[in-house]
């Protein structure tokens, strides 16, 4: 008995340990990053690590905001973007997951194959025929191209279809048909409230993959003005940038900040969305 | 009313919602699909042209790609670069797994954990890539102070093509491994108890239950996991084309960032990325295909196996239960 006691206490020792370490490393760039983007180009020149932040967050300011950097531009560009990506993508992924769900047509499975397929295939394969075609019909340099493709989110109609098929009861609808409401009407007011769980967790995992979307906003957006905060962060690894090293910190921390500080309020949803996508897949 | 008329009626729905889906995907992806397949049969290049004609020889464009020496080399890179992170990185979520998931030694703070571990994923590819150069930065960087503090010379990371290489690849290890653990925990918590406490009636050890319950219960999802991952890691763009440009020597030069090079920096040469967009795209759909199906047989024949061998040892157990008294 004490043997396996004295083996358990080893195990979580090792265990704690390990784990302790792990969470140093996810934590330890960040960490450097935030203190350096208050420290100066020649503080960091000395010692570019350090744990006690300095004073020098405004001349940083001024350097990154003085050659093409400009925050504000930036954010607001990626959350025009993404809100609207997030709204289209939530909506119309429960309304198709809606017509998989509750009616029966001749093809319904043949569409619901398909989508699986097409959540296979990644953006960066069509990105030359995209590129091509937005450039035919004058939509570079503009948002669109990067909001109205949302609407047809295969992922997230896949989560949502796996979510209703357990959560919409079809007593329900025919309750509601019988007190003369329309179909659209039972999806926007009975269909919607019922979703909105898993609504909230797709409406995360959308918002999140716009907001850090790099390659189709990089071929697109050439205007300084229309760039997204992605492209933005890129200039950092730039000529401009390259001994302005307060401002690089600052920059990726400006970047950075506001997804953490998101992230670790939505954690537990946003961890269990993760989870709910491996079993279900 | 005729029943049958009625659900007749309420089909024509399911058209109608689908159609909004269904109109994006033709015009934002299934065109350019086919558009990016037919430019690979055409010389169409140059920014701003949108002419283009069809080859003569309409497969010249593969036929260069693949023989293009930087075309190889990307493609190695890329696989190398996504074994060398996978392998380790579903090791140590194997691991993490096991632990969180113990019956006899409960850990605490395992949900903290799960989101510190999962947190870098999380973070925008473009940021942590710069982060990372920034990190290993020649002569000034923090991994160079650190090594200077403990009494090295500042070493130029960067300029190595394996230090490059194995920074990138664990940086695609150190954002993804928290995402497969949280994967691999929630399928370990799927598994029925009643497989676990049968093996414990019959003194199996923690290892022993997690080698021959969790792991062969665990393979549907370790597939979901490896299919996905494939599919990215073949794909990966945003980390090796910031990280180091893709340098030094194209040593961190994946399939992406060449077709990326090839179509949208100076050279603007569509036809030809278009044909190497097609390969990759060949590639992937082999490969997943592939693993889906080698390893969706097994499964089901191993796990068969498995439950009944399980099922036979509960009983013996039980009868020896029986007798004792």
């Amino acid at each position: 008995m004490n043997k396996a006691l004295l083996g358990r206490a080893t195990f979580k020792t090792v265990a704690y340990f390990i784990c302790i370490a792990l969470v140093a490393l996810s934590l330890f760039p960040f960490i450097i990053m935030i203190i350096n983007a208050t420290r100066s180009t020649p503080e960091i020149q000395q010692n570019a690590i350090s744990l006690i932040p300095s004073t020098n967050f405004a001349t940083n300011m001024d350097v990154l905001t003085g050659r093409m950097f400009d925050p504000l531009r930036g954010i607001f560009n990626s959350l025009v973007i993404s809100t609207s990506a997030t709204l289209l993508t939530v909506y119309f992924s429960t309304l198709t997951a809606f017509a998989l769900v509750a009616y029966n047509w001749r093809m319904r499975q043949p569409f619901f194959t398909l989508i699986m397929v097409v959540m296979m295939i990644p953006a960066q394969v069509s990105s030359i025929g995209f590129f091509q075609f937005m450039f035919r019909i004058g939509w570079t340099n503009n948002f669109l191209p990067l909001i109205i493709p949302a609407v047809a989110a295969p992922m997230a109609v896949f989560f949502l279809r796996q979510y209703m098929l357990g959560a919409l009861s079809m007593e329900l609808l025919e309750a509601a048909r019988i007190d003369g409401s329309s179909e659209i009407r039972i999806f926007n007011q009975i269909v919607i409230p019922i979703m909105k769980p898993a609504m909230a967790t797709q409406a995360i995992f959308a918002f999140v993959a716009s907001w850090n979307n790099l390659f189709i906003p990089s071929i697109l957006l050439t205007r300084s003005d229309m760039m997204t905060l992605p492209i933005m962060v890129s200039l950092l690894r730039g000529d401009a940038y390259r001994v302005e090293l307060g401002a690089v910190y600052l920059g990726l921390a400006l970047a950075v900040l506001p997804l953490l500080i998101t992230y670790f309020i939505f954690s537990k949803y946003i961890v269990a969305g993760v989870a709910l996508g491996g079993v279900k897949g | 009313m005729n029943p049958k008329k009625k659900s007749f009626s309420y089909a024509k729905y399911g058209y109608l919602f689908s159609i909004p889906f269904i109109i994006v995907f033709l015009i934002f992806t299934f065109y350019p699909t086919i558009y990016t397949a037919v430019l690979g049969f055409t010389d169409s290049q140059g920014l701003g042209n949108i002419n283009f004609n069809f080859l003569e020889n309409p497969l010249d464009n593969f036929r260069v790609v693949l023989a293009n020496q930087s075309f190889l080399n990307a493609l190695w890179n890329t696989i190398l670069i996504w074994v060398l992170n996978f392998i380790p990185q579903l090791g140590l979520a194997l691991l993490l797994t096991a632990w969180f998931t113990s019956r006899r030694s409960k850990l605490r703070g395992v949900g903290l954990f799960k989101v510190v571990f999962y947190m870098p994923n999380i973070i925008t590819a473009a940021s942590v890539a710069i982060l990372f150069s920034a990190l290993f930065g020649h002569p000034i960087g923090p991994i160079n102070s650190l090594l200077q503090m403990l009494g090295h010379d500042p070493y130029n990371f960067l300029n190595n093509p394996w230090a490059s290489r194995l920074i990138l690849i664990f940086i695609q290890f150190w954002m993804w491994y928290g995402y497969t653990m949280i994967i691999l925990v929630a399928g370990a918590l799927g598994i029925s108890p009643d497989l676990y406490e049968a093996a414990e009636i019959d003194g199996a050890t923690g290892v022993q239950s997690f080698f021959r319950i969790t792991l062969p219960n665990l393979k549907m999802v370790m597939l979901f996991v490896l299919v996905t991952s494939l599919i990215g890691g073949l794909n990966v763009f945003d980390v090796p084309r910031l990280f180091n440009w893709g340098g030094p020597n194209a040593a961190t030069t994946t399939v992406a960032v060449f077709i990326f090079n090839w179509a949208f920096t100076n050279r603007y040469m569509y036809g030809l990325a278009a044909a190497a967009s097609m390969v990759l795209f060949v590639i992937v759909a082999v490969i997943s295909a592939g693993i889906f199906f080698l390893l969706r047989d097994q499964d089901a024949a191993r796990e068969r196996k498995e439950q009944k061998r399980l099922r036979k040892l509960h009983k013996t157990n039980q009868n020896r239960e029986v007798q004792k008294p």
